[in-house]
């Protein structure tokens, strides 16, 4: 015993000095690990910055502004004549109406699952919608070739146009020959894939509202259409806003659905039945197969559609931080 | 009854019923896009499917075996690689940094690369990596995934983290534990399914992402398991095939098309319910 005791004795402070020493070198380790990591994540939004522009410059030297202006798109002329104003109208068209269609629907949607819904109803519901948003995009873009396409161009294009015959400027918006592939078509299939974030946003921040407020305003006798509109929406408005800023700025970005079925036309029409592009679907259909000049407009397309988005999602995150200060306090 | 009550009323059941009519517009789109999709993709499963290459154009008989490979290659990279970034990155935000000035920064950047649209990210890795190495590669459509995993881990981490109650980790400490092995044996521990779930979702996210494959990885029509060259994969050979004339490699595509919808969703629902676990207890 008196032997094991000196072992441990001599041991001891030997052992226990390692000990901290190897803790504290893991300690430090860990730590820098874990912060590269952290400023890894501004290097990326830095490197992406920076290869866009550096890939940009040289049509950026050769067009200047007025590439924001020139609706041509000859990539196959000498010298090539390339201008965005196609692609960023389509972009913004396609996003307008997406959102047009996706806020009364997505907001419809989150006032049903928290206020009307029977409560076994609602994770069911609440888990189809966000599947929406796992889909694969390619998968939208096939099913609204195949599906939404002769739908709209037999049936509802017709019918509009029958519609709005002779109406002056309705009239030319519905107006064209039938074709799966239209601005509309790709709209309405954007729609339908930003729902999913609106509802679920908007869900999120109408749990918020303190059920005391609700209760007293139902107290006083209102019906539940004027709870929602007098005290569950104006209390959330920042948040719902936020909500769908975030969406528009999935539905500027979004590719290959959009690529599938908007028809890749670089001539703008009034007609929202007629082909169209929009910056993501040139870049898809036309980078790989390009180079030198086209190359390079392709990418300060691209720079273009990013900085259009970092500005949408940036005001987003800053209404939905907004929101949540206001919800801490 | 009084008109004001009656017209408050009507206005009331006509905003309710519009809201049932809203679910059940985006509820019928996911059933219909289902349908259409087993309608069209059942008929073209069978064994053949999983054990045969990418057929050349017009042929009659071949699988997706190459691009199914492929795509499993490209992501188990991407996550490989992405998920242990994010989730470190994570870690500082949620454990070491809680009142930094960086943290917020770092979060607020990370939330817009989490919506950036992903063909932006393709053409960032072109410039990084297809560019210098003077080829399309997997191994670029590979780091193209792990930039789109990195957010999506990085968020769930630090949120999962968060939810870890601080008594834990004081009693950790009050034991002589170092801060390292506080977050790794006790919180990494606490938070493990909500960790688990983030990369899931993670790998749903990029096991059907298309558009930054285009131009990093490509796609061809044979096997390959060369990470230094074009690699087959199952998103960008759906692309490719559906658009062509040939009724065989539609076919193909629409059970391609089945594969990767039900695997993503199987991916969803499978963090969903790890997710919900946690939550339950």
């Amino acid at each position: 015993m008196a032997v094991q005791g000196d072992a441990v004795e001599v041991a001891g402070p030997y052992d226990r000095a390692k000990a901290l020493s190897a803790f504290k070198a893991g300690d430090i380790a860990f730590y820098w690990i874990t912060r590269a990591c952290a400023i890894s994540v501004l290097l990326i939004l830095g490197g992406i910055i920076l290869s866009l522009i550096i890939g940009a410059w040289p049509a950026m030297k050769q067009y200047g502004f007025a590439f924001l202006w020139t609706q041509r798109w000859a990539p196959s002329a000498d010298p090539p004549v390339l201008g965005a104003l196609g692609p960023m109208y389509g972009t913004l068209v396609t996003s307008f109406i997406a959102m047009l269609v996706a806020i009364p629907v997505g907001l419809g949607i989150a006032i049903f699952l928290t206020e009307l819904c029977p409560q076994w109803l609602r994770r069911p519901i609440g888990i189809a919608i966000e599947l929406l948003a796992g889909i694969p995009s390619i998968i939208y873009g096939m099913w609204g070739f195949f599906v939404l396409g002769p739908f709209l161009a037999y049936t509802f294009q017709p019918f509009m146009i029958s519609l709005f015959d002779g109406v002056p400027v309705l009239g030319s918006i519905f107006a064209g020959p039938p074709s799966y592939l239209s601005v509309f078509n790709a709209s309405l299939i954007l729609s339908i894939m930003v729902l999913p974030f609106i509802t679920a946003i908007s869900v999120d921040v109408f749990k918020t509202v303190p059920p005391v407020l609700k209760e007293a305003a139902y107290g006083v006798g209102c019906t539940t259409w004027e709870v929602v509109r007098n005290v569950v929406i104006p209390y959330t408005r920042v948040g719902v806003i936020g909500g769908i800023m975030l969406a528009l700025g999935r539905a500027l970005g979004e590719t290959m659905a959009v690529t599938f079925i908007i028809g890749n036309s670089f001539r703008i029409s009034s007609s929202i039945f007629a082909p169209g592009t929009t910056i993501s679907a040139a870049i898809a259909s036309e980078f790989a197969e390009s180079d030198g000049l086209h190359q390079s407009a392709l990418m300060l397309l691209g720079l273009l559609l990013f900085v259009l988005t970092f500005f949408v999602l940036a005001a987003a995150r800053l209404m939905l931080m907004r929101l949540e200060k206001k919800a801490g306090k | 009854m009084n008109p004001t009550y009656a017209r408050r009323r009507r206005k009331d059941i006509i905003v309710r019923w519009l809201c049932v009519g809203a679910a059940g517009f985006g509820v019928t789109w996911l059933a219909l896009i289902l349908l259409t999709l087993l309608f069209n993709g059942v008929k073209g499963l069978n064994l053949e499917v999983f054990t045969q290459n990418t057929p050349p154009p017009g042929a009659n008989e071949g699988g997706l075996l190459n691009a199914i490979t492929g795509s499993i290659i490209m992501t188990a990279i991407g996550v490989g690689v992405g998920a242990p970034l994010g989730l470190f990155a994570g870690t500082y935000l949620a454990e070491y940094g809680r009142n930094d000035r960086l943290t917020s920064v770092i979060r607020f950047i990370n939330d817009i690369l989490l919506s950036a649209p992903s063909i932006i990210i393709g053409l960032f890795v072109y410039g990084i990596v297809v560019v210098p190495m003077r080829s399309f590669s997997a191994l670029a459509g590979s780091l193209a995934l792990a930039v789109i995993v990195i957010p999506v881990v990085l968020r769930t981490t630090e949120d999962m983290l968060s939810l870890v109650p601080n008594p834990l980790r004081e009693a950790a400490s009050a034991l002589g534990l170092p801060r390292s092995l506080v977050i790794r044996r006790i919180a990494y521990r606490a938070a493990r399914s909500g960790l688990i779930t983030g990369m899931l979702l993670a790998t749903a996210r990029v096991a059907g992402e298309t558009a930054p494959l285009l131009f990093t990885a490509l796609s061809d029509q044979f096997f390959s398991l060369n990470l230094t060259k074009t690699m087959a994969n199952l998103p960008v050979t759906i692309n490719n095939f559906v658009q062509s004339p040939y009724v065989y490699w539609k076919q193909l595509a629409w059970t391609g098309a089945l594969i990767i919808t039900f695997a993503v969703l199987a991916l969803n629902i499978g963090a969903r319910i790890l997710g919900a676990e946690r939550t339950a207890k």
